[in-house]
């Protein structure tokens, strides 16, 4: 005989689970891959290798993993401020976190340009500071063409644009997985490492830390991924110039714009699969660092 | 080492948590802050460990004669324990005990092996040898309380203070883990300060108990002392159960269950006795209790042996003659 459950209605609600993942996630991932099986290996590796592909691959997954990065540094400090203090204009600060989440990614995106601009608010500071540091300093190489580019636009229309931009969107999620660990954490461990001699910074690094690390990267996790997958509020940001701020999503539309639909598809399958593998090791990392699961 | 309390005051906005309170512990003691909650007794204790300051003013805390009052909780070397263990969810239980010793500056941190030798003493004292690789969500609350209190002693505190440290722990674990601390402290002779609600704890197992409430110290004695000489009504109802007698001039008498005689109305003696008809009767274990009502309507509380029940065979509606013995404190 079957196990009895205590809950009624497995068979139902588990068969109703299926279904609907299926037809809102599995059922469009496989007529993608369908479509994209439609060219033969050959033309999907001459395609992926392309120098344009390549670029906006390194660029994309860079600035993804670079912006989750500094979401989670600043997304402890902000949640931190918001669970610790007490304040006037606590509760609004905590309402502007979900913003980037509401805004529409498009305005988003038109206005960091306008803001980072070389003639814009930030943008104009940003291209004099980096032309002092040209004319004083000559860097060349790799870190040279970036101030070169900053002197000259601003941080639009840049990969750090598109940095800027993924770290706007990614913020919220670091801040409100973050929130609730922080707020059960409670007062009394940490009283207890002072009673027995930790001094502040100690008690912030052996005691709280290692209990929020399991968030921090649950954050980075959703940062990170909402951040490959960014279109709106990039593309008006970047500039979208080929091999140096065209980002993986722009390159599909392209395709889709000339109606290569067959290179589309190759191009958002192998997105997919390499996301789907970076997600996985993550996720087998935060198991490694969970104290729950040691 | 002895502790001093000398005139704390402590409030939090416009509430007065403690007032003028002075209070000595006597170096070595085991002493127990009786009283409600609200009483203050936990921030008295958070005062003394450093975990909350009081007013400032005149109020001073002196360990063994030095002033500590200025002192962060972590150079007052006490060892501080939580009703909620406060166990460090992420480390293993031999972690958590060496945590204060891994915190110390380099040069007055103890060798790794020196380290390791304490950890194994201190495990085998509170009775969990062989636990040092778990961690505290594979322990039973007993066990972990007491990984607390190894933690707090890993130190070689002056005092240790306990915060309510058996209030999480279920009837029969309190008792024996309450009995142990008793065997414990004579053992190690530390001075200990703890905090309680539940008034047999603290008559069981303190030297000397102090009663608060509302923020201010209403007795404080050996616990014989108090029980028999309540300096109050509030010590006399707090310290167990007690009946209050009210006679016609207004006045009262409080009269604890075990001190009444009971017997048979035809027994009745106008002189001494009173007659009482039996309401309740509740008879499970040793101890029978009897709710009677005496003729002015007044309602008693009365404990017999439940031999001497069985022997007068008494029913619900029975008439019975009451007497009150002369041990008991009338008047207060």
């Amino acid at each position: 005989m079957a196990k009895r459950r205590v809950i009624p209605g497995f068979g139902l609600s588990m068969g109703f689970s299926i279904t609907y993942l299926s037809l809102i996630i599995l059922i469009p991932l496989a007529a993608l891959f369908i479509k994209a099986a439609g060219l033969g290996w050959a033309e999907w590796w001459n395609l992926l290798t392309t120098p344009r592909v390549i670029a906006a691959t390194k660029l994309t997954f860079g600035a993804s993993a670079a912006a989750a990065s500094v979401s989670m540094v600043m997304g402890l400090l902000v949640t931190w401020v918001l669970v610790r203090y007490d304040f006037p204009g606590r509760r609004l600060l905590d309402a502007m976190v979900d913003l980037p989440f509401a805004l529409p990614t498009a305005v988003a995106g038109i206005t960091l340009t306008q803001i980072y601009a070389p003639n814009g608010w930030i943008g104009q500071y940003i291209s004099q500071c980096a032309s002092w540091i040209q004319t004083n300093y000559q860097p060349g190489g790799w870190l040279g063409g970036q101030v070169e580019d900053l002197a000259a636009k601003g941080a639009a229309y840049s990969p750090i644009g598109v940095f800027i931009a993924l770290t706007f969107i990614g913020f919220p999620f670091v801040v409100r997985t973050l929130q609730p660990v922080m707020e059960d954490l409670g007062a009394e461990i940490e009283e207890a490492a002072a009673t027995l001699g930790a001094n502040r910074w100690i008690v912030f690094r052996r005691v709280i830390l290692p209990l929020l690390v399991p968030a921090l990267i649950t954050g980075f996790t959703l940062a990170f991924a909402r951040a490959i997958g960014e279109y709106g509020s990039v593309i008006f940001i970047s500039g979208n110039l080929p091999m140096k701020t065209e980002i993986l999503p722009l390159l599909i539309v392209a395709q889709l714009e000339q109606f290569k639909y067959e290179a589309a598809a190759v191009i958002a399958s192998a997105m997919l699969l390499v996301s789907f593998a970076l997600l996985f090791l993550i996720n087998l990392l935060q198991r490694r660092l969970d104290w729950q699961h040691r | 080492m002895s502790i001093s309390i000398k005139s704390i005051n402590k409030t939090f906005g416009n509430y007065a948590a403690l007032e003028n309170i002075s209070l000595e512990v006597p170096n070595g003691s085991l002493t127990a802050l009786l009283g409600p909650s609200g009483s203050g007794k936990t921030t008295l204790l958070r005062i003394v460990a450093g975990l909350e300051f009081s007013d400032p003013g005149e109020g001073r805390i002196l360990f063994h004669g030095e002033d500590v009052s200025e002192t962060p909780a972590g150079k007052r070397g006490v060892g501080f324990v939580f009703q909620h263990y406060a166990l460090f969810r992420h480390m293993t239980i031999a972690e958590n005990i060496a945590f204060g010793l891994s915190v110390l500056p380099r040069s007055l941190r103890p060798a790794k092996a020196e380290i390791h030798a304490r950890i194994s003493e201190l495990l085998k004292l509170v009775k969990l040898e062989g636990l040092d690789k778990r961690r505290p969500h594979e322990l039973s609350g007993g066990q972990r309380q007491r990984v607390a209190l190894a933690r707090a002693l890993a130190i070689q505190p002056k005092v240790l203070l306990l915060d309510e440290p058996f209030g999480a722990l279920d009837a029969q674990v309190r008792k024996s883990l309450r009995r142990w601390l008793r065997v414990f402290h004579d053992e190690i002779g530390l001075t200990t300060l703890f905090v309680t609600h539940d008034q047999e704890e603290a008559l069981e197992l303190a030297d000397q108990v102090v009663v608060m409430r509302n923020a201010r110290i209403e007795q404080v004695g050996k616990p014989q002392e108090i029980y028999d000489h309540p300096r109050s009504p509030f010590v006399y109802e707090f310290l167990g159960n007690v009946n209050k007698l009210s006679a016609s001039n207004g006045s009262h008498r409080y009269i604890r269950p075990h001190e009444i005689e009971i017997a048979f109305a035809a027994e009745y003696n106008p002189e001494t006795d009173r007659l009482a008809k039996i309401d309740h009767l509740f008879s499970a274990g040793p101890v029978a209790t009897l709710s009677v009502r005496l003729d002015d309507g007044q309602f008693l509380e009365v404990e017999i042996s439940r031999k001497q029940l069985d022997e007068l065979a008494l029913d619900p509606g029975d008439e019975v003659s009451i007497r009150i013995m002369d041990s008991s404190k009338s008047g207060v």
